[in-house]
């Protein structure tokens, strides 16, 4: 253990949701553990994780946004006006660009919502607490705003598959072709990280505990896949698609795989970038000093009032792509999309060991910390916990969490 | 005559009514070590926190040789060359020595990313130099002993070529082996032309290592000597009464005669 130099948090995490799934896969008879439940789970998990994404680096600064769920609320709805409404109108129905447009306008509204919150805190030296508990009201209401409280639906057919579902997944062979790529990407980054280190004389890790971890990663790309190709899609589809493409239907149905989902794939992508930008760029660098000391990043140089203003517009830019999300699994936008949902986000990067404190947190552990939520909701749901207990439990697991943690972090010490 | 490294004319700085600084000026030729002594409390920190760019003076000007300077921020101080080991330190503390060090002038590798292993060795050949035992290159600064995080703050201000060295009571809380390294530092740095702004406590170090004081009691300038004409007892009268020996040149803040 000590060889492999892993964060024990991490693995502590990863331990609790094994924990988790196992319990309510008993608890449930089986019914958990299931490649059908597991990927409705990564589904179900894919707009709280890439917005837990941007909260850590907020958190991170010692701020914290509020505003995220109202603001998916606001941008979902301009979104889906845009493409249900607008787009169909100038471009016609169905139009290829129709999708990118609308996730196009999402991020950039949520950015600028982000960026302008951001300015008065980093600006104006307004708490971000109350900014943002502002910004909660004001686009809670906007959302309303947009279409007088209308729901605006159906969405666009190829902005649908951001939502995942049927269309929303991408087969099994490009599923293994990502995997293939992904695990190439890890055993190269591993193995450049090392050299470098070798090339200027520190210590590494010795070269077995280095292929344990390389192993390790690939096996959980290749599990993952694995587990999204055991779910087939409904007969019915898989009949009707055969059609389609004028295969015959075999007497024993076919078997036609999901795949992984794209919202999944995309949440993925998004924590990559995010941990490549937490710990390999200087912007990342700014924020995390900023949290440890903002004095003595001010005084090192650091432009701190952009940095801040700086993480809010990604925070928000997360929140707009999110918005995307949530309205394609909907096929619909609402007004009242995303309600409590920043709570969630903040519940998931503290969950994820990002201290309230400032200056420590990782975006692999919030996006852990999304999926431990999510697992726990679902799993209640799969055992038909109702909804007002399903809140105590989760409120109870959050605090008894963050208790853990801390108790831990003294230990260490 | 060569225009002085730097000069401060007139620096006035006030917190709140309380003037903190009160039409102080003092300068810095290249090569020379000049010594801001006072009491607690005397405005000390403060003066250099204008020349640093972490406060902007009520009134007052400053000259880089020779020419008016704007600054602002800290980030214009450094354009001047003007690097800062604050009394404070001035350190992140849950990122480690490194990280530090290169704050806010990050290397980068080509595709703009963090380079850690070149900034990692950078470190240890500065910090080499400055306190040989140092091992805890990868833990945060948090974890570090008191002279250890001096040493950091100290490594960070010499690594980036400075022309103007401002040393806020840089030994306060280092061992004897470690300060006398400091000390030694300081001359190298001077051989070199680099100008020091020194403020210490150590009356001893002071007349070791500066070519002049300059000494401050309540926000005002009591007056500014040269070490070798002057005595250690003149030295202290000038900081405990505001008395200012014949040797010196007197402030607006030198007790009347
Ligand atoms: N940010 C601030 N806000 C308000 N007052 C301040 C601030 N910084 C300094 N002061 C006041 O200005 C005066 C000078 O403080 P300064 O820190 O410059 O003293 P010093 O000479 O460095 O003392 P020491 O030897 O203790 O370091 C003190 O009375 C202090 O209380
Ligand atoms: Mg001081």
């Amino acid at each position: 253990m000590r060889h492999l130099e892993v964060d024990p948090r991490l693995v502590g995490m990863l331990g609790a949701l094994a924990v988790i799934w196992v319990g309510f896969d008993l608890l449930s008879g089986g019914a958990f553990l299931t490649p059908r439940n597991l990927w409705n789970l990564s589904v179900q998990t894919a707009s709280v994780a890439v917005m837990a994404c941007g909260m850590v680096l907020v958190i991170v600064t010692r701020n914290i946004d509020l505003s995220v769920g109202a603001v998916l609320g606001f941008v979902g709805m301009v979104v889906g006006v845009v493409q249900a409404r607008w787009l169909p109108e100038m471009l016609g129905l169905e139009h290829p660009a129709t999708a990118f447009i609308a996730v196009a306008v999402g991020i950039a509204l949520g950015g600028a919502i982000g960026l302008m919150q951001g300015s008065l805190i980093a600006y104006l030296g307004i708490p971000s607490f109350i900014v943002t508990l502002g910004g909660l009201l004001v686009w809670r209401g906007a959302a309303w705003w947009v279409t007088q409280g209308q729901t605006v639906a159906p969405m666009d057919g190829r902005f649908r598959m951001l939502g995942g579902g049927i269309e929303g997944a991408i087969g099994a062979t490009a599923s293994w072709v990502l995997a293939a790529l992904a695990c190439a990407a890890i055993v190269a980054v591993m193995v450049m990280l090392r050299r470098r280190r070798l090339a200027f004389g520190f210590p590494v890790r010795p070269a077995w505990a280095e292929g344990v971890l390389m192993g390790l990663g690939c096996l959980v790309v290749i599990g993952a896949v694995a587990v999204a190709n055991l779910y087939p899609i409904p007969v019915g589809v898989a009949r009707r698609m055969a059609e389609a493409q004028g295969i015959p239907w075999p007497p024993g149905g076919l078997f036609i795989p999901h795949g992984l989902a794209i919202p999944v794939i995309v949440a993925l992508l998004v924590g990559v970038a995010m941990t490549v930008l937490a710990t390999r760029t200087r912007f990342g660098r700014y924020v995390f000093a900023i949290g440890g000391n903002p004095e003595a990043a001010e005084l090192s140089g650091v432009n701190t009032r952009r940095s801040l203003m700086m993480v809010f517009g990604l925070m928000g830019a997360l929140a707009g792509l999110s918005a995307c999300i949530a309205t394609a699994r909907l096929n619909a936008a609402t007004n009242a999309a995303g309600t409590l949902d920043e709570l969630y986000v903040i519940a998931a990067a503290v969950i994820g060991g990002t201290s309230l404190a400032g200056g420590m947190g990782t975006v692999a552990g919030a996006m852990l910390g999304a999926l431990v939520m999510q697992s726990l909701q679902s799993g209640m749901v799969l055992l038909g916990v109702d909804t007002p207990l399903q809140n105590i439990v989760v409120g109870l697991v959050l605090v008894f969490a963050v208790w853990l943690d801390g108790a831990w972090r003294k230990r260490i010490r | 005559m060569t225009a002085p490294l730097v000069e401060m004319r007139g620096i006035s700085i006030a917190f709140g009514g309380i003037k903190a600084v009160d039409d102080v000026s003092v300068d810095l030729m290249p090569g020379e070590v000049v010594a801001l002594l006072g009491h607690n409390g005397a405005g000390k920190s403060t003066l250099i926190k204008v020349l640093s760019g972490a406060y902007r003076a009520d009134a007052g000007e400053i000259l880089v040789e020779g020419q008016r300077a704007e600054i602002a921020t800290p980030r214009d101080a450094k354009r001047y060359g003007i690097e800062t080991i604050y009394q404070t330190l001035a350190l992140a503390d849950n990122v480690d020595a490194a990280a530090n060090i290169f704050l806010g002038r990050e290397l980068v590798t080509r595709w703009g990313m963090l380079d850690d292993a070149a900034m990692e060795s950078a470190t240890r050949q500065v910090m080499a130099r400055l306190n040989p035992h140092f091992r805890r290159f990868k833990e945060p600064v948090r974890a570090l002993s008191g002279g250890q995080r001096q040493s950091v703050a100290i490594a960070r201000a010499i690594h980036f070529n400075a022309r103007i060295l401002i040393m806020d009571e840089p030994t306060a809380a280092l061992g004897p082996a470690e300060t006398a390294q400091v000390g030694e530092l300081v001359k190298q740095l001077k051989a070199q032309g680099i100008g020091i702004f020194l403020i210490s406590h150590d009356i001893h170090d002071v007349f070791d290592l500066a070519d002049r004081v300059s000494v401050m009691k309540n926000g005002r300038l009591v007056g500014t000597a040269r070490t070798r004409d002057v005595t250690k007892d003149e030295v202290l009268g000038m900081i405990i009464l505001g008395k200012c020996p014949e040797a010196a040149v007197r402030g607006p803040g030198a007790m009347a005669e």
